[in-house]
């Protein structure tokens, strides 16, 4: 057997790689790209919910806005940190997000309309996520998968926050119910889209190196068991007449997600994508004096 | 640098492995560990260790076979079956 043949075996049992094992140049090169992707969704998923700090409605609700945008931020420090001893430097990763060479994920290219969305993202949005984050606490790169942890644990405030700010606004007027209503509506196909296309667990090279343990359709599957029910009971509609869950199969039937729409927005043509890239990009150059200080200083 | 850093979650416990995070220096290592590990009070305390301050060991050999160091290397039920029956306390199935 080939040591790559070897090396597939040991991880497809369940062993787990650290940084400084021996690792196929396939293994590390997919790990660097998904991390990294990763990394980036962390980074630029603030920006939307950025736009609605200045915005918040109440103090307590800005104060947690900006917590949350905090624990993103480090979630991508984390990410990045963990790319960079698989060999890419953070500073290449940051070049090649925003020159557009590197891809984020499909949720962050767009706008936030109202308050509602914001509610909808940290919710809805957030608990997509989860459903991935978690299934990564058994990827077979440990250091990520231990970083997974923290960034888990930091998401349920997130979805609670959401929560908190949806069953706010659904108590609240017609105009306020009607602003979760709308989010929903425009939300709901980039979160169909958000797991990506249902591509069989057996021929998705991520479960074969299992890096991922899941595959794309089980995790809408489980983000649609888990959110439908709670979006319908509070009276809220999902915009999607084919979508229900069969009694026999227990699986839910739903109008086919519009790949096309989400290869288009994640290879950086979506409404937002080039305007938040621009935002990142004037920051990255406005600050540089700050980084070249504290590194003058710190050698 | 490369900092490592470890994280006690309750008094008396053992400090655990949290993660590493990059700064320029102690001074931001600190900053930046306390941002990251005890905002939300899940620490009490943290050690912060520049990454090439740890020296990595991870080979073992055991080529005298030192099982008299293991619990496994101490296999008594034999011994114990022929000593009961010596004694004549053997449980009466075993007789």
């Amino acid at each position: 057997m080939t040591r790559e043949a070897e090396f597939k075996e040991y991880v497809q049992g369940g062993g787990q790689v650290e940084t400084g094992d021996w690792m196929p140049d396939e293994y590390r090169a997919r790990l660097v790209k998904f991390i990294e992707m990763h990394g980036n969704s962390e980074l630029m998923g603030v920006l939307p919910e950025r736009e609605w700090i200045l915005r918040a409605p109440t103090l307590q609700r800005k104060l947690a806005l900006t917590a949350k945008v905090q624990d993103e931020v480090g979630h991508a420090q984390l990410i990045y940190r963990v790319v960079e001893d698989l060999g890419k430097p953070r500073e290449q990763c940051l070049d090649d997000l925003v020159s557009g060479k590197s891809k984020f994920h499909n949720v962050f290219h767009y706008p936030t309309k109202t308050w509602g969305d914001v509610g909808v993202i940290a919710w809805l949005v957030d608990a997509a996520a989860i459903i991935s984050q978690k299934a990564l606490l058994k990827c077979s790169y440990a250091p990520y998968a231990r970083i997974m942890k923290k960034i888990c644990w930091e998401e349920s405030f997130h979805i609670l926050h959401g929560r908190d700010v949806v069953l706010t606004l659904v108590n609240g007027t017609d105009e306020q119910r009607g602003l979760v209503q709308d989010a929903i509506d425009r939300w709901w196909g980039p979160l169909m889209q958000f797991h990506g296309n249902p591509i069989a667990a057996d021929s998705d090279p991520m479960v074969e190196w299992r890096i991922k343990s899941q595959a794309n359709e089980d995790a809408r599957q489980q983000f649609l068991d888990g959110y439908v029910p709670q979006i319908w009971e509070l009276g809220l509609s999902v915009p999607d007449p084919a979508l229900r869950k069969d009694d026999e199969t227990e699986v839910w039937q739903y109008t086919e997600p519009d790949w096309d729409e989400l290869k288009h927005v994640v290879t950086g043509h979506g409404p937002k994508s080039q305007e938040r890239l621009d935002l990142r990009r004037r920051f990255r150059d406005q600050e540089a004096w700050v980084r070249q200080a504290v590194l003058a200083d710190a050698a | 640098m490369i900092y490592e850093v470890f994280r006690q979650e309750r008094k008396g416990q053992a400090f655990q492995h949290a993660g590493s995070i990059t700064a320029p220096d102690d001074a931001f290592a600190e900053a930046y560990a306390r941002e990251q590990y005890g905002r939300r009070q899940e620490s009490v305390a943290l050690w912060l260790v520049p990454r090439a301050a740890l020296r990595h060991v991870s080979d073992f050999p055991d080529e005298l076979q030192k099982s008299y160091h293991r619990v496994d290397g101490y296999s008594l039920k034999a011994k114990l079956k022929e000593a009961r029956e010596r004694a004549g306390t053997a449980a009466p199935r075993d007789r």
